[in-house]
């Protein structure tokens, strides 16, 4: 770990204020990724924000009938939440389907948003990783790939985004809301938030630097049946290999996203006309043009079946 | 003393403390944290300063140049000790490739430097600092494309789990040929990481030319050689010491690197040094089980008895390496008039593989009780009944030699009836329960029972007290508890009247902890040492040591009756021996033997796997503490959930080095992936093994549990995995349509 200085601002604006202005900054909450990284050196950030004290951590209603998340609303709190529960199961299913329940008490809702991949070449400083070095290359690509992208993937990199509760947001159509270093708000829509790897693997995601994530916002309930399936070869404390959130209305209709296959939450709104005509319908739209290697090609076959999974337990 | 006849009617078969199932002796100290660590050993030297390792970043090649420069100049940098600074040290016992010194890179994540701090995060930040020059050079690292060019060799895994390269009796080729029925498949099973908890970890002191170590390791004395002849010193001028270890499985019986730069790093800064290596070294600096290519053969009568049987094991290994011994027990398990069993090993230039868990039988059961179940279906038959037809109690390629005890065919029955195995279906895939599809699989389990030299101080104090000091460890085992069980019960005195001092080398050399051997005999040197010391005992109280009974911390015989601690009130009795093993292991085979049974749960539409019930019954000969053994079988069970549904080394075939080098990546089971685990001791001793009549249970529990989870996967789905680890995506093509 290089040693970084460290402050903790009054207000949302000054922590934006205070990464904008200094090189090589970032914000710090629940730290349980980025501490990691650091200790790796995968991350070497010279100047920490703290955010914890910004509050930013209550869950309120909105005007539109929705929910209003804060940044710092711990893993455990959002999915413990008595309206989360009721009315955005597939959400709580999914943060509890995440890390274990030490790292979803210190996690938030906008660090889990920012948590960086876990293909094992990002994570060994000896090896190329475009993501981790821009331009070294990708040692994924010819190496061992099992749990990596299969959609949505470039020639720079076949990482996916780990994350559970990213994937429960996209399928509620979510607004991350943010705010910069001058105090200007803006609403980024959860499908505008995460990026492709593109050439640039390095970004994650559409934020500005310097931009802080302030709230994460759910749309007024969707009714349905929530799931969340996530598949894994054990049963607790993993990433999933393919993971399904849906909600399924009473006539079959409903929304599907899918994690753990592509470089962010993967859904495609047009596939979603195919619900009502089972599982291997979506999935043929959803995953079209998938470029699996010969590792993850099972994840198009196991996406196709657990989405079925996933349907059968809607209709039950 | 030497044993060399069976052992008689002797004062532990009086069971009043051995064989009873009592609490770890020092349970309170591991859950009080005052059982500490070889990192957190922060009283035994002061001034210790923090040394980091830097692993090579290439798989195969050399270093042309280290610049330390920067890192040298970074914030508490104490020295740097770099791999160029001096030539290739040698190879300590078992060690495959170098641990330290010269510019050769063996393979990857090998030690190339260690920076010394004065705090860990500095040493860190340093080491990140140094930039190294490679020159790299091809290498070979898939076992699958270079098994053609393997060479049959002769293997023993350092443990005395030994075998030769081809072994034969009758004519396997020909009664295979001729057989009514005939199996022949290959299986492979992947490379392994014993992923303890506690990493390697050691702090080195020096006092002039004298080095003390304290480190986490499994074998002392072993240590302790291999210590000198790596570093040119005299056995005499280093000590080490290990009393607690958070795990071994075998990734700890040799020296690895942490042992050898932490004293170089000591040398260097002139002031203690601990190193610990992180966890992302362990998977490619030290050990790990090899994988193998295994192909069996069976022949058979049409009623099911085994005419021939062939198994042939390819693995691979660094050139200096050995082959995993994976065919062993299929020269003992089965009868069969024709047999033969032949390794053959490649050269691969992946870190070096070693020792794990039940080396060779772990990954030969996995193979071979997957083929039994496959050819019992291939016979009809019902695969308990398959092998209890093909029980044999002599060693198979020498019918002169009989097992000492085995009940194989208790094991089984036993297992049969308490697990409902009458309730089985055998066609496969016939099973539902909600959204699962539910098996249930067995295979038996057999491990060698190996006779090692063990020895022991034991003291009698003037308070009464019995302190026993060897250099046995304890891996997690309950070494402790039963060394003090066994000081006990030969004495007469209650537990609490019992001290035990481990893992130091200036203690008797013992067994040490490996090889499932560290129990039997580790126990049976301490019994020794108590009769020295009841000798000592009668004579000094004027006993005729033949007659006196020790019982209730008094000694009596005829009418007469002393306080135990009368005979040290003149000053501290100390009795030293060890016991030693004449042939009775030649005569006869000793080995254990389990019937594992294995209920799972595959999801219909996703092929995840989940256990759902577990039972173990195992033929150990005497169980020392049912407790702490039943502690070490589920646990050994929990491992072969592992082996069969997760655990595997991904290699970088192109790259050469393990990629999933956390465990983050590298999967081993968490609580939510075990059920109930059921463990039933038969009640049996095995005089031939020693005056404890006990034998090595702590790997047994392994042997054989990969493949009962796998016939329980065929037994659910219908759909036969030979490739370890059974994972979905193995199953998911071939798994019968979900609705």
């Amino acid at each position: 770990m290089k040693s970084f200085t460290y402050e903790r601002p009054g207000t949302p604006a000054e922590a934006a204020a205070a990464v904008s202005r200094t090189p090589n900054a970032k914000f710090i909450a629940g730290g349980t990724n980025l501490l990691d990284l650091m200790k790796l050196q995968i991350e070497t950030p010279t100047h920490l924000v703290d955010v914890n004290g910004l509050g930013l951590d209550t869950i309120e209603p909105t005007p539109e009938g929705g929910l209003r998340v804060g940044a710092l609303v711990r893993n455990t709190d959002l999915a413990a939440d008595a309206r989360v529960r009721r009315d955005y199961a597939v959400l709580s299913r999914a943060l509890l389907a995440g890390a274990s329940g030490q790292l979803r008490n210190k996690a938030t809702t906008a660090g889990n948003l920012l948590q960086r991949t876990r293909c094992p070449y990002f994570y060994d400083t000896a090896q190329a990783c475009n993501k981790r070095q821009p331009g070294s290359g990708c040692s994924a690509l010819d190496g061992v790939s099992r749990q990596l992208a299969v959609i949505g993937a470039s020639e720079t990199c076949i990482a996916t985004h780990p994350g559970d509760m990213a994937v429960a947001m996209r399928v509620l159509d979510a607004t991350v809301e943010t705010i910069d270093a001058k105090g200007t708000a803006r609403a980024i829509p959860i499908a505008a938030f995460h990026r492709l790897a593109g050439d640039r693997p390095e970004v994650d995601t559409t934020l500005k630097p310097g931009e802080l994530i302030t709230a994460v916002t759910l749309p007024k309930p969707l009714g349905g049946a929530h799931i969340y399936r996530k598949v894994r070869d054990r049963a607790s404390y993993a990433y999933a290999l393919v993971s399904v959130a849906a909600v399924v209305q009473a006539d079959g209709s409903g929304r599907v996203a899918f994690g753990g296959v592509a470089h962010k939450p993967w859904r495609v709104e047009a596939a979603e006309a195919e619900m009502t005509r089972g599982a291997k319908a979506v999935t043929a739209r959803a995953f079209d043009g998938a470029k699996p290697t010969r590792d993850n090609a099972y994840k198009l076959k196991l996406a196709e079946r657990t989405l079925g999974a996933a349907l059968t337990e809607a209709r039950a | 003393m030497k044993f060399d006849t069976p052992a008689g009617q002797n004062p532990i078969d009086r069971l009043k403390v051995v064989g009873q199932p009592l609490d770890r002796i020092d349970g309170k100290f591991k859950t009080t944290g005052t059982a500490p660590y070889a990192y957190e050993r922060h009283d035994v030297a002061a001034n210790q300063a923090y040394g980091y390792v830097l692993g090579a970043g290439i798989a195969k090649g050399r270093v042309r140049g280290i610049d330390t420069e920067a890192a040298g100049k970074a914030p508490g940098v104490v020295a740097i000790v770099t791999t160029l600074d001096m030539p290739k040290l040698g190879l300590g016992r078992m060690n495959a490739a170098n641990l330290f010194g010269g510019a050769e890179i063996q393979h990857y994540h090998q030690a190339i430097a260690v920076v010394v701090a004065e705090t860990f995060e500095q040493a860190r930040a340093a080491a990140f600092l140094i930039k190294v020059d490679y020159v790299r050079a091809a290498g070979q690292f898939d076992l699958a494309a270079v098994a053609a060019s393997a060479k049959p060799v002769p293997g023993d895994s350092g443990e005395g789990s030994g075998g030769g390269g081809e072994d034969r009796t009758g004519d396997f080729e020909g009664a295979f040929a001729a057989a009514a029925v005939r199996f022949d498949e290959t299986y492979t099973t992947p490379d392994e990481s014993h992923a303890m908890m506690e990493p390697h970890a050691t702090i080195a002191a020096w006092e002039g030319e004298k080095l003390t170590l304290w480190t986490s390791n499994q074998m002392i004395a072993w240590t302790k050689g291999s210590i000198a002849k790596i570093l040119g010193l005299p056995a005499d001028a280093i000590r080490v010491d290990s009393p607690y270890i958070g795990g071994g499985f075998g990734g700890k019986l040799f020296v690895r690197s942490d042992a050898v730069v932490a004293a170089l790093a000591a040398k260097a800064a002139g002031r203690p040094v601990k190193v610990a290596l992180t966890r992302p070294l362990i998977a490619n600096n030290t050990t790990h089980r090899p994988a193998t290519i295994q192909r069996i053969r069976i022949g058979a009568t049409k009623d099911g008895t085994i005419t021939a049987i062939a198994h042939e094991s390819t693995s691979g290994n660094l050139p200096q390496g050995k082959p995993e011994t994976a065919v062993d027990q299929t020269k003992l398990l089965y009868a069969g008039a024709n047999r033969l069993t032949a390794m053959k090993l490649a050269h691969l230039d992946l870190p070096e593989g070693n020792s794990m868990r039940a080396p060779g039988e772990a990954p030969g059961l996995m193979a071979l009780e997957i083929a039994m179940d496959e050819m019992a279906e291939a016979l009809g038959m019902d695969p308990v009944a398959f092998r209890v037809r093909n029980d044999t109690q002599v060693d198979p390629g020498h019918p002169e030699r009989p097992f000492s005890h085995r009940n194989l065919v208790g094991c089984l029955e036993l297992g049969a009836k308490t697990f409902g195995w009458d309730r089985r279906n055998p066609k496969p895939g016939q099973v539902r329960d909600g959204r699962w599809l539910v098996g249930i699989g067995m295979a038996a389990g057999f491990r060698n029972n190996l006779l090692m030299k063990s020895g022991a101080r034991v003291r009698l104090g003037r308070d009464g007290v019995v302190t026993v000091e060897t250099d046995m460890t304890d891996i997690g085992t309950g070494s402790y508890t039963i060394i003090a069980q066994t000081a006990a019960e030969m004495m007469g005195l209650p537990l609490d009247r019992v001290v035990v001092r481990l893992g130091d080398s200036d203690f008797p050399v013992s067994a040490g902890s490996g090889g499932q051997f560290g129990a039997n005999n580790a126990t049976a040197g301490v019994y020794a040492a108590c009769v020295k010391l009841r000798e000592a005992v009668a004579q000094r109280l004027g006993f005729n040591s033949a007659d006196a009974v020790f019982e209730d911390g008094a000694v009596r015989s005829g009418n007469r009756t002393e306080a135990l601690a009368q005979a040290a009130s003149e000053g501290e009795l100390v009795a030293e021996d060890s016991i030693a093993y004449g042939d009775l292991a030649k005569k006869q085979q000793q080995s254990t033997f389990a019937g594992h049974f294995v209920e799972v749960g595959v999801d219909v539409d996703t092929a995840e796997i989940r256990v759902r019930r577990m039972l173990a019954v195992c033929a150990a000969g005497r169980i020392l503490n049912p407790k702490s053994a039943r502690s070490q079988v589920i646990g050994a069970m929990t491992m072969g959930v592992g082996a069969a549904l997760m655990e595997e080394l991904a290699v970088d075939t192109k790259r050469g080095f393990f990629v999933n080098h956390d465990l983050a990546g590298y999967e081993v089971p968490v609580h939510a992936d075990i059920p109930h685990q059921e463990v039933i001791f038969l009640d049996e001793v095995d005089p031939q093994s020693s005056p404890m009549k006990a034998k090595g249970v702590g790997e047994l529990g392994i042997c054989g549990v990969g493949a009962a989870v796998a016939n329980a996967v065929y037994n659910a789905t219908g759909v036969r995995v030979r490739d370890y680890p059974i994972t979905l995506d193995k199953l998911l093509e071939r798994m019968p349509d979900a609705a």
